[in-house]
């Protein structure tokens, strides 16, 4: 049995292991690499997927997909933009609510007309992506820079980023709201065996309808940050953001089927592809190799894969021995 | 083992003899016997796990033997796969039709085997190969239409012919029936009697024992893994079918009533009352009442619709008729949700499928759906929550490592004692307990046995479903039974007998059969 806890540890650890280890190799190899410029700007710019992938991480884990999260991002930066001009608050409530407007449009459609989640947060996807082309007139959207808007983005507390300040508390929060709340383990029992969780009389579909909700929600507050951030609502960005929050999930050992996650584990994996992408601008910095764009997505996605395969092969060893 | 009635005359077609199969050491087939002759329709029958599918899934080559001999048309005979069993000539039709409803008859028919002309498709020599083989079963239609326009028997026939193509010489039909209308089945019996004429073989799994009746020549019957009789289905009667299928003696089936005790007197008013249930093609006119500390049981044949009106009195199933009250007031529950606001409980046949969670601990799958009521502020209470589940794993005696065991680490019995504590904590009305003993062994089941009476003298009103007679006959005060989606009669304690039950069981009892039922 002992070989059975070494196994279970390294796999649902790997994502933490790998992170330490990438840290290790980037403190070890750049000079700067952790210094509070670098960290800064990539907690600062990585928090807009750390947000997307907690939605995500708490459908997946209903045993769901939502792939209308970059879209409605996107949707999000540039509703905020058009309403910076009222004030921080304004464009805020915007785009978050532009968010939750999807998410509940998701959610309905899911739930109540019975649509399989990917079908129905594709067309989600579509349908924010032109709305918000539309909303934009086919161009980024300049914010208000007078109202304070742009603090909300840029700004710092202490040297912390606002953005993932407002990530972190977030995090916490759906932490807590997974391990010690009855919606939050309805969710990894929806996923974990849903036609027990409805014989047993658990609020199925109210849990489901939520997960998207709340999903849209932080996809349009990242899109808030977005807008904020870069200064312009931006309607041809989020593009692959699903695929990113996907990817954090399941390297943070998230089961695609759902039933099985944790929320830290997640957040570890934003993290993970966050700094695979700053190691590599690193590296090009250095002189020694140059990495175009093109092949730090790459490496990221054979990143991803090793990630994924050693982890199953560590959880099937785990399994097999357990069964024993 | 097998004591077969009269030996074919000819030489058998297939012959299978003493096959053994054992899953992760339990054995589900032991030494089990099939032998077809040519031209013969064998009906295969038994109950859930007494070994049919085992016995189908390896003729068929979808799992490996342990032990025992094959012979096949004279040679010995081992499939790799379905696809090898079906080039040797056996074929197997499914309960469940399993096509493309979106593509036309003749791709249906033909997918995989396919007419090339310059190694492209042939579609003129296609549609003439589907309609020759429907003609076979004198069937005329349109074979370029998509078979999602065709009612079900219909496309039950395009099953069978695609599954028999023109070279089959043993046709298995699992449980064919099980979705078509009474004219439906009889075209399907057509079928299987030209299939005869043309001297192929049929082996047909059916739980409608009047159908065997129709259209078999001889039964093989199952129980625990081992085929315990064959005979002529003329020489046969229904009790003795049913006897030979629930392990019982139909010579020794006067009942003992021991044991049981009176609890007559702690029986208290009705507590629920269904009238005229129907709902699907399984449950036609149910109706029974429960009471107040008493246990009752539904006694059945597998597909006699218990399970499926359990289900319908839980709201996991739509009523279509009927109706139900529950303490005198009527219900309507559409979703188990308001069932169980109401005060019924529901634990499933199906542990693994409708039971438990089983990533999750011992102490959630117990609690999860009391939440709501342990939760302050939103956050679950810790504290009360290690309370009750403390107080259930001592008091059903459930073995586990600690509370935070994983669900699926324990055996089947404890699994069980949880799902009901998961029950108790809500404290129902009504439980109804669905094969609340299957698959757990001999120890634990005496023990939730002995607690499910405990329960019901604590004023709880228990409806008990099992397949195995014994546990219905000595654990019910009253016993309902069921017949083709029919109750066709109530018995109090002292006068279910066995044989009473299993007449009523096999045959229906003329007084309560409803019109229309076939007897």
């Amino acid at each position: 049995m002992k070989k059975t806890s070494i196994a279970s540890v390294l796999s649902s650890q790997g994502v933490l292991i790998a992170l330490a280890a990438l840290i290790l190799f980037g403190w070890l190899r750049y000079d700067h690499f952790l210094g509070l410029f670098n960290i800064t700007s990539v907690l600062r710019y990585n928090s807009m997927f750390a947000l997307v992938s907690l939605g995500m991480c708490f459908v997946i884990m209903t045993g769901g997909i939502d792939l209308s999260v970059g879209a409605t991002a996107a949707l999000g930066s540039v509703v905020s933009a058009l309403l910076s001009p009222y004030g921080t608050m304004a464009g805020t409530l915007g785009g978050v609510g532009a968010g939750l407007c999807i998410g509940l449009i998701n959610g309905f459609v899911i739930v109540r007309l019975r649509i399989l989640p990917f079908i129905a947060t594709l067309a989600a996807m579509l349908a924010a992506n032109g709305a918000a082309l539309l909303l934009a007139g086919d161009q980024s959207v300049s914010v208000s820079y007078d109202s304070g808007f742009t603090d909300l983005g840029q700004g710092d507390f202490y040297n912390i980023p606002i953005p993932a300040l407002i990530a972190a508390i977030l995090y916490v929060v759906g932490s807590i709201v997974l391990n010690f709340t009855s919606s939050g383990r309805t969710v990894l029992a929806i996923g974990g065996n849903e036609d027990a969780s409805r014989m047993m009389g658990l609020p199925v579909n109210r849990i489901k309808f939520l997960v998207y909700v709340v999903s849209g929600g932080l996809s349009g507050l990242a899109g808030v940050i977005l807008a904020s951030q870069f200064g312009a609502g931006q309607p041809i960005e989020g593009v692959g953001w699903e695929l990113f929050a996907i990817a954090s999930v399941v390297v943070g050992g998230t089961l695609l089927t759902g039933g099985l996650g944790s929320v830290g584990a997640t957040l570890a994996g934003v993290m993970l592809l966050g700094l695979i992408f700053n190691v590599l601008n690193f590296e090009n910095g250095m002189g020694f190799i140059s990495l175009s764009a093109y092949w730090q997505s790459v490496i990221r996605g054979v990143f991803l894969l090793i990630v994924v395969i050693l982890q199953s092969q560590l959880t099937g060893r785990a399994e097999r021995v357990e069964a024993r | 083992m097998t004591a077969s009635a009269t030996s074919p005359s000819v030489s058998p077609l297939l012959s299978m003899r003493s096959v053994s199969k054992a899953f992760g050491g339990i054995p589900a087939l032991s030494e089990a016997s099939l032998e077809v002759a040519p031209g013969e329709v064998q009906a295969l029958i038994g109950q859930n796990g007494a070994g049919k599918s085992t016995m189908i899934k390896i003729l068929t080559g979808y799992i490996g033997r342990d032990k025992g001999e094959i012979l096949f048309d004279g040679a010995p005979f081992e499939a790799r796969s379905p696809q090898d069993a079906q080039n040797n000539g056996i074929s197997t039709i499914y309960q469940e039709i399993n096509l493309v409803p979106f593509r036309s008859v003749t791709e249906n028919i033909c997918l995989g085997r396919e007419s090339r002309r310059y190694g492209l498709l042939d579609w003129q020599a296609m549609h003439e190969q589907a309609r020759k083989l429907l003609a076979r079963f004198k069937i005329d239609l349109d074979v370029r239409k998509p078979l999602l326009r065709f009612n079900t028997a219909t496309q039950q026939m395009v099953a069978i012919a695609r599954a028999i193509g023109f070279k089959a010489k043993l046709v298995i039909m699992d449980e064919p029936t099980s979705s078509l209308d009474e004219r439906e089945v009889a075209v399907l019996f057509d079928v299987i009697r030209q299939l005869k004429a043309e001297g192929v073989s049929v082996v047909f799994v059916s739980h409608k024992l009047d159908e065997l009746y129709a259209v078999c020549d001889r039964v093989t019957i199952m129980r625990d893994g081992r085929t315990v009789k064959t005979a002529d289905m003329a020489s046969i009667g229904k009790l003795e079918l049913v006897a030979s299928m629930l392990g019982r003696d139909i010579a020794q089936v006067a009942k003992s009533a021991t044991a049981f005790g009176d609890r007559r007197g702690r029986i208290g008013d009705v507590v629920l009352t269904a009238n005229s249930l129907a709902a699907g093609h399984k449950v036609h006119d149910v109706s029974f009442s429960v009471r107040r500390g008493e246990i009752a049981g539904f006694a059945g044949l597998l597909g006699a619709g218990r399970t499926e009106t359990a289900r319908l009195v839980f709201g996991a199933d739509p009523l279509q008729s009927g109706a139900l009250s529950l303490d005198g007031a009527a219900i309507h529950p559409r979703e188990p949700i308001e069932a169980i606001k109401a005060g019924i409980g529901f634990s499933s046949e199906d542990r693994k499928l409708e039971g438990i969670v089983p990533e999750m601990s011992v102490a959630e799958n117990l609690t999860l759906a009391l939440m709501p009521q342990l939760a302050r502020a939103g956050i679950v209470d810790d504290a009360k929550q290690r309370a009750i589940v403390e107080k259930f794993i001592q008091r059903l005696g459930v073995k586990c490592s600690g509370p935070d065991q994983k669900i699926r680490e324990l055996s089947g019995g404890n699994q069980q004692k949880v799902l009901l504590a998961r029950w108790l904590a809500m404290n129902p009305k009504l439980l109804i307990l669905d094969e609340p003993t299957r698959g757990i062994d001999v120890g634990a089941k005496a023990e939730i046995q002995s607690l499910i009476k405990e329960l019901a003298d604590q004023g709880l009103a228990v409806l008990m479903i099992s397949s195995e007679l014994e546990e219905v006959l000595e654990g019910s005060d009253r016993v309902f039974v069921l017949r083709e989606g029919r109750s066709v009669a109530e018995f109090s304690h002292a006068e279910a007998t066995e044989s009473a039950v299993m007449t009523a069981m096999a045959h229906g009892d003329s007084d309560l059969v409803a019109e229309g039922s076939a007897s």
